[in-house]
């Protein structure tokens, strides 16, 4: 497997040490913030809801496209790709 | 601005400081303005209301901005008329349109930019920026300008020309971006993070910038002479507008300037095309499904509203119905509106007022209702959405025979 970008919004980068990029290694949505949650403890909790869905307000995005309109956590990620994770609340 | 007592997170009730936050460190999920109340009652009047400015800022206690300097270019106090003739042609009763097409841009973008940008300068940014389906860069654009800050705002690329040009001529930076506003909208929402010196209005100002829409139930509320009408259809996009508009008649109760608590049914007007939240309704699911927009009702054309499941959730609570329309319906709601009360409202108003229609055919709204339609935004603004459907009566060399020859004109 080969490493992929994940990009950590501000809200959580107390979390990643201050970084805005962490590299990880997964090859679908979920393994990859399964990973990201092995590297910097914290993340899952406050990614995921009490049914390991994601959080009614958080999006991640594959390249840019939103995971609901892919395979959800089951979207497969290519290497080199990044992942990004977005507070929903915004907009309007 | 002295009520407000800091923020909170609305899912797991987290406090918060009062500064440039809009997200919950914890759970992702909104913050809001916490106030308070019992000081707030304690303050307002409706005496000091009516001797208020004929802006927004007459109801500054019931806001989160301080009015001692306001960004004012004068947004709110916008008319409410009452529709006989276009409840004559609905079957209803007591109509009224909140014709809030007569704001200084053009839309009621300018209650919510005003609210955030006054705030924003309090905290001290010297950048306005926004996501916007249009009206909403308009709006910051021509706030920014009056201020003197600079505007960095960003649009979808293929907006309506109207849009463009009335937003580009305030003289800030205009970006669009190739891709729909839910494209912007997440650009943005990265963006944010990595400028934090710019107040976002909608992303990292948004808490306060939400609060701006009350102010659409406080003028109802005055201009009816203190009462809440019994049901309002509001355009939804994120979903914001319409739980501040139902949250705006509670507070006027809870400060004591409603007498009566107030039972108002809120409904909602999405386009077919762009009906995520309309949908959700029909099925019965709690669950917000993100669509992929197409509707020419672009101010309205979010796919994935931050808000949507609030307004959901207060569209049921109250007896409500959410109901979406498909373009042309939009194009007749348009002309619908023009015809019966001489308003000239954009695609987003053709929603709400296509949606009233078919509301009233299927009975939710009802003729012994008192109702109130919220007419958001300008038809000059979309004029390319009835262009291929109006036109000049005749076309005529300018002879009296020419005119004769055209026209059959009832003496």
């Amino acid at each position: 497997m080969s490493a992929v970008t994940v990009r950590v919004p501000t809200q959580l980068r107390s979390l990643s040490g201050g970084a805005g990029e962490v590299s990880v290694d997964g090859a679908t949505v979920g393994e990859v913030l399964k990973a990201l949650d092995a590297a910097h403890a914290g993340f899952a909790e406050r990614l995921f809801d009490e049914t390991a869905q994601l959080r009614r307000f958080v999006n991640v995005f594959v390249a840019d496209e939103d995971v609901r309109f892919l395979q959800g956590l089951d979207t497969p990620v290519e290497p080199g790709q990044t992942v990004s994770i977005v507070p929903a609340v915004a907009g309007g | 601005m002295p009520f407000v007592a800091g923020l909170k997170c609305r899912e797991c009730a987290r406090p918060y400081p009062a500064e440039a936050l809009h997200v919950c460190e914890f759970c992702f999920g909104p913050l809001e303005v916490v106030y308070d109340y019992e000081a707030i009652a304690g303050a307002v009047s409706r005496e000091k209301i009516a001797a208020g400015p004929p802006t927004i800022w007459r109801y500054a206690d019931l806001l989160p901005a301080s009015d001692r300097s306001p960004v004012n270019l004068g947004a709110g106090f916008t008319p409410l008329v009452r529709a006989d003739r276009l409840a004559a042609e609905l079957g209803l009763g007591e109509l009224w349109v909140k014709n809030d097409t007569l704001n200084p841009t053009g839309s009621f973008k300018d209650r919510v930019v005003s609210v955030a940008l006054t705030k924003a300068r309090e905290l001290g940014f010297k950048v306005a920026a926004c996501a916007s389906t249009g009206n909403l860069a308009t709006s910051v654009a021509a706030h920014s300008a009056r201020a003197g800050m600079d505007s960095v705002v960003f649009i979808p690329a293929d907006l309506e020309v109207g849009k463009v040009v009335a937003t580009a001529v305030f003289g800030g930076k205009l970006i669009a971006v190739e891709g729909n506003y839910d494209d912007v909208n997440r650009l943005c929402a990265e963006l944010a993070g990595e400028r934090p010196s710019w107040a976002f209005v909608n992303v990292n100002v948004r808490t306060y910038y939400a609060e701006g829409s009350k102010t659409l139930a406080f003028e109802v509320a005055e201009q009816l002479g203190w009462q809440a009408p019994d049901h309002v259809v509001v355009p939804i996009a994120s979903g914001s507008q319409l739980t501040k508009v139902h949250k705006g008649f509670g507070e006027l109760h809870r400060v004591g300037l409603l007498d009566e608590e107030p039972h108002v049914r809120v409904s909602g007007a999405q386009a077919e095309g762009c009906s995520p939240v309309a949908t959700a309704f029909a099925a019965g699911s709690d669950h917000i499904r993100p669509v992929k927009p197409s509707t020419i009702a672009k101010s309205l054309a979010i796919g994935n509203p931050a808000d949507g499941w609030y307004a959901l959730d207060v569209v049921r609570r109250t007896g409500g119905a959410v109901a979406a329309v498909s373009d042309d319906e939009i194009v007749e709601g348009i002309q619908l509106l023009a015809r019966t009360e001489g308003i000239f409202a954009e695609t987003a108003g053709g929603v709400t007022i296509a949606t009233l229609a078919k509301l009233a055919a299927g009975g939710v709204v009802r003729r012994d209702e008192r109702v109130v339609v919220y007419v958001t935004g300008l038809g000059y603004k979309t004029l390319e959405a009835v262009t291929p459907h109006v036109a000049p009566t005749a076309t005529i060399a300018p002879t009296l025979e020419a005119f004769n020859d055209a026209v059959e004109v009832e003496e």
